[in-house]
């Protein structure tokens, strides 16, 4: 049975959905592709998020990036699975299969060590990657229009479609992710951040809370890879590099870990940034990503989501 | 001690060393069931690395702990908690920026060993249980506000009725009233004593505490231990304890008897 409270999530999820798939009849195909950049980097971000509820960041989501881009860009290459849906699943699948050995070892550590451990993993699949010549090696390789249900698009379709699956795929996990934040181990993972020894001495494994905010993550991370191998129609090593991973701690950052829509709107955020910055000054972009960072460190240290959540009516409480 | 009171806990020939300092120095050690027993010493004595080496954080460098026939010295702090002992701190250790009823649910899913994905963290029912406790604690006024907005009092009965929420079978509380003004000691150990009482169902909770306060020994205590240098001086009730001679040089200090003498 589903509680009234997750109704109610995945009531307002269907209806975002429903208004997201509106605007693209009214946006640029230049706005909805930078959106579905946007919403697919999004979902990396989303699973720093829920890692940084337990008070950990880690440096290194590139790895998991990259296992789901690779796993759905080889599964459409060399055994033509070409379903959206299907392959964005499988790069979920195998992003979770490949961490979960290391969950329970980076579940141990904290802090910088966690972040530099997780860093680590990122940059030896991107050492593999680089000398894998079968995998296409430094240049990577490129993925053609992926179909939905046996139907394939034309090329003019293809960037709507796409829209629809991870407009579709984001709003779900979105759902999701606000329910298991709200859970009993949403509300551990918060006690664990705030003192573990603690959580340890009620009678409860700070690791296994870890470990697993550590998987969910991996396969949020996977999703978004293959959504946006899918998107770029291409895949090269720098998915696993370690300034991509630093863009999505960018971005959970900016969202903090207090709202899930506003890891979204962070992600869109700077992908707005990104174009425009390097569109109007290519070669200090950076320089003006840095600014904003330091100013939202400043201002918001909590993040947009703290802003939001302010804004959203306070839960009765019995006094 | 009374050999017909059935046995929760016994720690036998527990020794503990820090280099070269003996924390704790042949301690055997048995606690009945529904015993109030308190531990005295002056600061260094052992008492905190007793409670410490019976709930998981210290193992003893030789030695063994029996609870209820089960030998739990190599087990970890949880595995402890899970079977049945349960201890507060000498600063409380809490979750400072969430809200007191925060604290207690997630207290109550802890030792329920409840870590589900999808059930909500606030269910009604698990509500009115950390209501109800904290309204034994006097504390259900500040269920919605933050811990870092509390004084260091209602911190401290916090940091018991989140060990409490479990229900143990053992309960250590380590200082219960330190930190707290001398003339809201007594009121405090009320509170926590009522409380420990009025939760108690088929059996009582079996106390363990910590304390420096020989008027809040006296009044409380069924049992009372002192330690020094990490060993066992005296063990017996509150008034043998207390006059025991050694107890009073090295523990409670020639002052006090002096004063005891002279009312």
């Amino acid at each position: 049975m589903i509680a009234t409270s997750s109704k109610r999530v995945f009531l307002v999820c269907a209806l975002v959905f429903l208004l997201l798939l509106g605007l693209s009849l009214v946006l640029p195909k230049w706005l909805i592709f930078l959106a579905t950049i946007a919403l697919a980097n999004g979902l990396v971000s989303l699973g720093i998020v829920l890692m940084m509820r337990s008070g950990v960041v880690p440096f290194g989501q590139g790895l998991v990036f990259a296992a789901g881009g690779y796993t759905a860009a080889l599964l459409f290459n060399r055994l033509g699975i070409t379903d959206a849906l299907a392959l964005s699943l499988m790069g979920g699948i195998a992003a979770f299969l490949i961490a979960l050995p290391f969950a329970s070892l980076l579940a141990r550590y904290r802090g910088i060590f966690f972040a530099m451990l997780t860093l680590a993993l990122s940059m030896v699949l991107y050492g593999i990657l680089m000398k894998t010549n079968a995998l296409g090696g430094s240049d990577g390789f490129n993925v053609t229009r992926p179909t939905l249900f046996g139907f394939r698009p034309e090329a003019a379709q293809s960037t709507f479609l796409l829209w629809g699956v991870t407009a579709g795929i984001s709003c779900l996990m979105a759902g999701l992710a606000r329910i298991y934040c709200d859970s009993t181990r949403g509300l551990l993972s918060l006690a664990v951040r705030e003192n573990e020894l603690r959580v340890e001495y009620l009678g409860m494994s700070v690791v296994n809370i870890v470990a697993w905010n550590y998987l969910l993550a991996a396969f949020l991370g996977g999703l978004g890879g293959a959504l946006s191998v899918l998107a770029l129609g291409h895949i090269d090593p720098n998915f696993s590099y370690w300034t991509t991973s630093g863009e999505f701690v960018f971005v959970a950052i900016l969202a903090g870990y207090q709202s899930v829509i506003a890891v979204f709107v962070g992600s869109l955020l700077l992908e707005l940034v990104r174009s425009f910055s390097s569109a109007y000054f290519p070669n200090t972009w950076q320089l003006a990503l840095g600014i904003f960072l330091l100013l939202v460190i400043r201002f918001l240290p909590d993040g947009l989501g703290s802003q939001m959540y302010r804004l959203l009516p306070k839960r009765p409480t019995k006094d | 001690m009374n050999t017909e009171k059935q046995v929760l806990l016994s720690a036998q020939n527990l020794n503990r060393n820090f280099g070269a300092v003996v924390a704790a120095a042949d301690v055997s050690i048995d606690i009945a069931k529904g015993e109030r027993l308190c531990l005295i010493g002056s600061n260094g004595a052992g008492k905190t690395t007793f409670v410490n080496m019976i709930t998981g954080y210290l193992k003893p460098t030789s030695g063994r702990i029996v609870l209820a026939d089960e030998d739990i010295t190599a087990l970890a702090p949880r595995q402890i908690t899970r079977r049945g002992v349960a201890r507060s701190f000498q600063i409380p250790q809490l979750c400072m920026h969430l809200s007191v009823l925060d604290n207690m649910l997630a207290s109550l899913h802890c030792s329920r060993g409840e870590r589900s994905f999808f059930r909500s963290g606030r269910e009604p029912e698990a509500v009115e249980e950390c209501h109800n406790l904290l309204g034994r604690f006097d504390l259900a006024k500040h269920a919605s506000r933050p811990v870092m907005e509390l004084p260091g009092g209602v911190r401290k009965l916090l940091d018991i009725a989140m060990a409490l929420i479990g229900q143990p079978k053992l309960l250590m509380l380590d200082e219960p009233t330190s930190g707290v003004s001398a003339e809201e000691k007594f009121m405090t150990m009320d509170t926590v004593m009522n409380a420990i009482d009025r939760g108690a169902q088929s059996q009582p909770v079996t106390v363990v505490f910590v304390e420096h306060d020989m008027d809040i020994v006296e009044r409380y205590a069924s049992r009372v231990i002192a330690f020094y240098s990490g060993r066992v001086i005296a063990d017996g009730s509150s008034s043998e304890v207390l006059a025991d001679t050694e107890v009073q040089r090295y523990v409670t200090g020639s002052v006090r008897s002096t004063e005891k003498a002279a009312a």
